[in-house]
């Protein structure tokens, strides 16, 4: 009986964490919003384009070399 | 080795991961806010570690049967350039750490398991430069190889899911699946899986194809 009021007690207090709602984590809407996001994905894409683009040219070098020997 | 096709692809599925992984919409869960979209790069990191180390016990395995030194090369650089992917997985990771667990290294069991593993595979390097003798350097690092391999993986995959930890898909706390990463997540983070590693294992053929031609010199003028 005592085990049953306690697990009823313990029942009860989980209501307690039904207080939170489900949009309040705040994202960033503003960069979006404003299209400064944009700004940031073309910056990241250059980098990387730049990157991959060294990569091809040590490629295409390193066939040259190949195809010499 | 020398097909372009699949290096066209790596840039292509890693450019859709920038793009698609600073505008498509993630889920909005406390701590981690807009630092969800890390996953995209943070975990790509380690898969491509992962298939480069695959890569080189594999090819330590078919070493030790067939003697040939163009199997040993690309073991070796297929560590080599995993072990730079590892460092990027481990300092994205601790940025990222900083932020949402407030400090960079908080002792964590998966944190300490991929330390470990790191020390392993750059112990496989120092051990490869102990050897003089070619053939013997590529037999012992091969079996050392053969043994670090399951030892990482039991070091990252399953000892931090016996325990408790910070990590996501460790110690209880939900990994990939309903609770952190949705359907739309997955949309970004599998071609992203498919992109890096085609990227790792490009630049491993890189490394190995100027180490082939270093050798084929080195025979001819001796």
């Amino acid at each position: 009986m005592k085990r049953i009021i306690l697990l009823l007690c313990i029942i009860l207090q989980s209501i307690q964490t039904f207080s939170q709602e489900s949009n309040s984590v705040e994202m960033a809407t503003g960069l979006r919003s404003s299209g400064k996001i944009y700004v940031v994905i073309a910056v990241i894409s250059v980098i990387f384009i730049g990157i991959a683009a060294y990569l091809f040219t040590i490629d295409r070098r390193l066939k040259k070399i190949e195809r010499e020997d | 080795m020398t097909k372009s096709w699949w290096k066209i692809l790596a840039t292509v599925l890693i450019l859709y991961s920038i793009i698609g992984g600073l505008l498509i919409n993630v889920p909005a869960l406390p701590i981690l806010h807009e630092t969800i979209r890390n996953l995209y790069f943070h975990v790509p990191m380690w898969f491509a570690m992962l298939a480069l180390y695959l890569i080189s016990v594999i090819y330590s395995i078919k070493y030790l049967s067939s003697g040939k030194t163009s199997h040993d090369l690309i073991a070796v650089e297929s560590v080599n350039v995993g072990v730079i992917f590892c460092f990027l997985g481990l300092a994205s990771g601790m940025l990222w750490a900083n932020i949402t667990w407030g400090e960079p290294w908080p002792n964590d069991p998966k944190l300490n398991s991929s330390a470990i593993s790191t020390l392993m595979y750059l112990a496989y390097l120092v051990l490869r430069n102990s050897i003089e003798e070619e053939q013997k350097r590529g037999k012992i690092s091969a079996i050392y190889n053969i043994f670090a391999f399951p030892v990482m993986i039991v070091l990252l995959f399953i000892l931090p899911r016996l325990t408790d930890s910070l990590h996501p898909g460790n110690g209880g706390n939900p990994g990939f699946g309903g609770y952190d990463l949705d359907d739309t997540m997955k949309l970004v983070l599998y071609p992203t899986f498919i992109g890096w590693i085609l990227m790792a294992v490009w630049i491993m053929t890189i490394r190995y194809r100027i180490r082939l031609i270093e050798n084929k010199r080195y025979l001819r003028s001796s």
